[in-house]
């Protein structure tokens, strides 16, 4: 069923991507709909047409997100950090924005951010890691319009792995924070 | 999604001194030191109703000397007589084997649920006995007594204080299927009698022991998968949450010396991580560090009178010290880019820290008195050093596969043991103190 709804998603956002446009050109984006309510903003000028790069639930994509169209549709969001690092990639910024404006359009929403870190190291040193991580997210989404009173942070250090191999390729899967909505 | 986030805030499981388990931890000597003493301890007699003693006394003492890696027991089959008692022994039987010192025994039911042992400790060399004494015991403790002995006979032979008789704190996990279940638990120093104090499908982390060994504080996210600090009695169950606070973390807890205070970290609500003491009897606390760092992971040092605790306000993480009224950080650690989470000997002499070592993530112990630093272990995630209460041996967690199991390794780095089958992730063992008698 979820699987059906991401790729519903996924085509809409074809179609969006192909007849919409942002603002801001930015090679990352998939669509515009940067009011996450499914209407597309004026002064459009077609800048993407490969659209559908989808956020994928089950394999953790980390280029790509959804567009939801409706406010009840479910989404995971997940961030990813380099190692020992903190700072958002570029990729990441459109992302906030939508997620800035989900929330600055619905004050009543409130969303966590669950900080994370790679298992190496000490673990409560790894708890600092993931709210370092939580934090940078928090800060972005506060520029970009965000209520403070919205955003909650967590940070579960290497306690909650997303991957459990002892290789760099869990080890980056687990270094991210998870936008969680709570309402 | 929130749906399935408030099933997983509800589906904690909370279980009050749960019941036993079979054993997780198994141990095996990995490394010995170069010379181990040949002694015997030999079977013990049994005069009582049954037709067996409750407890094999003289094994559970002979595993304890042979797990000490100093010493090289006998097998019963080798042995040319079995004495149950002093005026028994052939000192020639013993001198022939190569045999240096001998323990004999007997164990007497005294009552329905009453018995004595009675132990001897001879050296064959000089023919004379060293140590010689009757406990009382219960079928409740005599697998205690039995390691009070092995403590005994440990300090007669080596003068080091003994800590068969201690117990062990750490952290279980258990995959079971998408949900993962964290325990906290208590087991002897050998991996006996384990008991869950605490279940959670949040993550459990970080347990401490009162220097009374009577409670333990340790973080918890049950409650809305929010981290908070907890105090539990181990006799009751009854425990207490110290710190709470909404939306930052709450962690690291460890006692002082003399259990009033608890050092811990604070969040801010910016995410700043800092080090805190709170009076236990109060809850107030006072704040140490003010730092925009990660500074966590306090530590005390024995005479309560200074802090230790990792920060990374050079860049990396390194161990600094802070007296516990306030002042001014200094940093201890120097060599390397990464050094966490410090614990003191119970001496005050040795630090035991996470230290990168050429890309693993090893235990290393610095020596406070002349600077002299020593890796200790071997693998490439080790984590959470804590000494034994005598200083001479540390216990950590390493890797095995994709679980965690346990080491010890006596503070020359020479002999190391591992504990734990491997089948179930096992982390952050905390040695307790020495028992109250």
């Amino acid at each position: 069923m979820k699987q059906m709804r991401v790729f519903l998603i996924s085509f809409l956002a074809a179609i969006v991507a192909g007849c919409a446009s942002t603002s801001v050109p930015d090679p990352y984006s998939t669509s515009d709909d940067s009011d996450m309510n499914g209407s597309i903003d004026d002064n459009t000028d077609v800048v993407s047409t490969d659209g559908g790069r989808t956020y994928s639930y089950e394999d953790g994509g980390i280029d790509g997100e959804a567009v939801p169209f409706e406010d009840e549709v479910e989404m995971t969001m997940i961030i990813y950090f380099d190692f020992d690092q903190f700072d958002l990639k570029p990729q990441y910024v459109d992302l906030l924005s939508r997620h800035a404006n989900r929330l600055s359009n619905n004050l009543a929403t409130n969303i966590r951010l669950e900080g994370h870190a790679d298992e190496r190291g000490s673990r409560e040193y790894n708890i600092g890691l993931g709210e370092r991580r939580s934090q940078s997210v928090r800060r972005m989404l506060l520029i970009q319009g965000s209520t403070a009173g919205q955003i909650s942070t967590v940070s579960f250090g290497e306690e909650r792995p997303a991957a459990f191999g002892n290789d760099e390729e869990s080890y980056a899967q687990n270094r991210r924070v998870e936008i969680k909505y709570l309402n | 999604m929130y749906e399935i986030l408030k099933t997983s805030f509800v589906a904690w499981i909370l279980i009050l001194l749960a019941s036993q388990s079979i054993a997780e931890l198994e141990i095996e000597i990995t490394r010995g030191a170069g010379k181990r003493a040949p002694i015997a301890i030999v079977p013990f007699g049994w005069e009582g109703e049954n037709l067996n003693a409750p407890l094999d006394v003289a094994g559970v003492i002979g595993a304890d000397l042979q797990r000490s890696g100093r010493f090289r027991p006998l097998p019963n089959e080798d042995m040319l007589q079995k004495p149950n008692t002093g005026v028994e022994v052939d000192f020639d039987d013993w001198t022939i084997l190569g045999i240096e010192a001998i323990i004999v025994g007997r164990v007497t039911q005294t009552g329905l649920n009453a018995y004595s042992i009675q132990f001897q400790l001879f050296d064959v060399f000089r023919r004379e006995q060293l140590i010689g004494y009757r406990m009382p015991a219960s079928r409740g403790t005599i697998r205690r007594v039995a390691h009070r002995a092995a403590d005994m006979i440990f300090e007669k032979l080596t003068g080091i204080q003994g800590v068969f008789a201690t117990k062990i704190t750490y952290v279980t996990v258990e995959q079971n299927g998408s949900s993962r279940l964290f325990k906290l638990v208590v087991s002897d120093e050998d991996g006996e009698n384990e008991t869950t104090i605490r279940e959670s499908t949040d993550p459990i982390m970080s347990p401490a022991w009162s220097p009374d060994g009577r409670r333990l504080a340790y973080v918890s996210f049950e409650e809305d998968s929010e981290p908070a600090i907890f105090v539990q009695t181990l006799r009751t169950g009854n425990r207490i949450k110290v710190s709470s606070r909404r939306g930052v973390h709450n962690g690291a807890p460890a006692f002082s010396p003399d259990g009033r205070n608890l050092v811990l970290t604070l969040g801010s609500i910016d995410g700043n991580l800092d080090i805190y003491v709170m009076n236990l009897s109060n809850r107030e606390v006072k704040r140490l560090t003010t730092d925009r760092s990660i500074d966590t992971e306090g530590s005390w040092s024995p005479d309560g009178k200074q802090i230790y605790f990792t920060s990374d306000r050079s860049g990396g993480p390194q161990v600094y010290r802070i007296d516990s009224s306030g002042g001014v950080p200094e940093r201890i650690t120097f060599e390397g880019s990464y050094n966490s989470r410090p614990r003191l000997s119970p001496d005050g002499k040795k630090l035991a820290i996470v230290h990168l070592d050429k890309g693993n993530y090893r235990i290393g112990v610095l020596d406070l008195n002349n600077g002299n630093f020593l890796i200790l272990s071997t693998g490439n995630q080790d984590e959470s050093p804590s000494f034994a209460p005598n200083s001479d041996k540390l216990i950590y967690a390493t890797r095995q596969g994709q679980n965690g199991v346990l080491e010890t390794v006596s503070v020359d780095g020479l002999i190391r043991q591992r504990m734990g089958s491997g089948r179930v992730d096992v982390r952050e063992p905390v040695w307790s103190p020495f028992p109250r008698l």
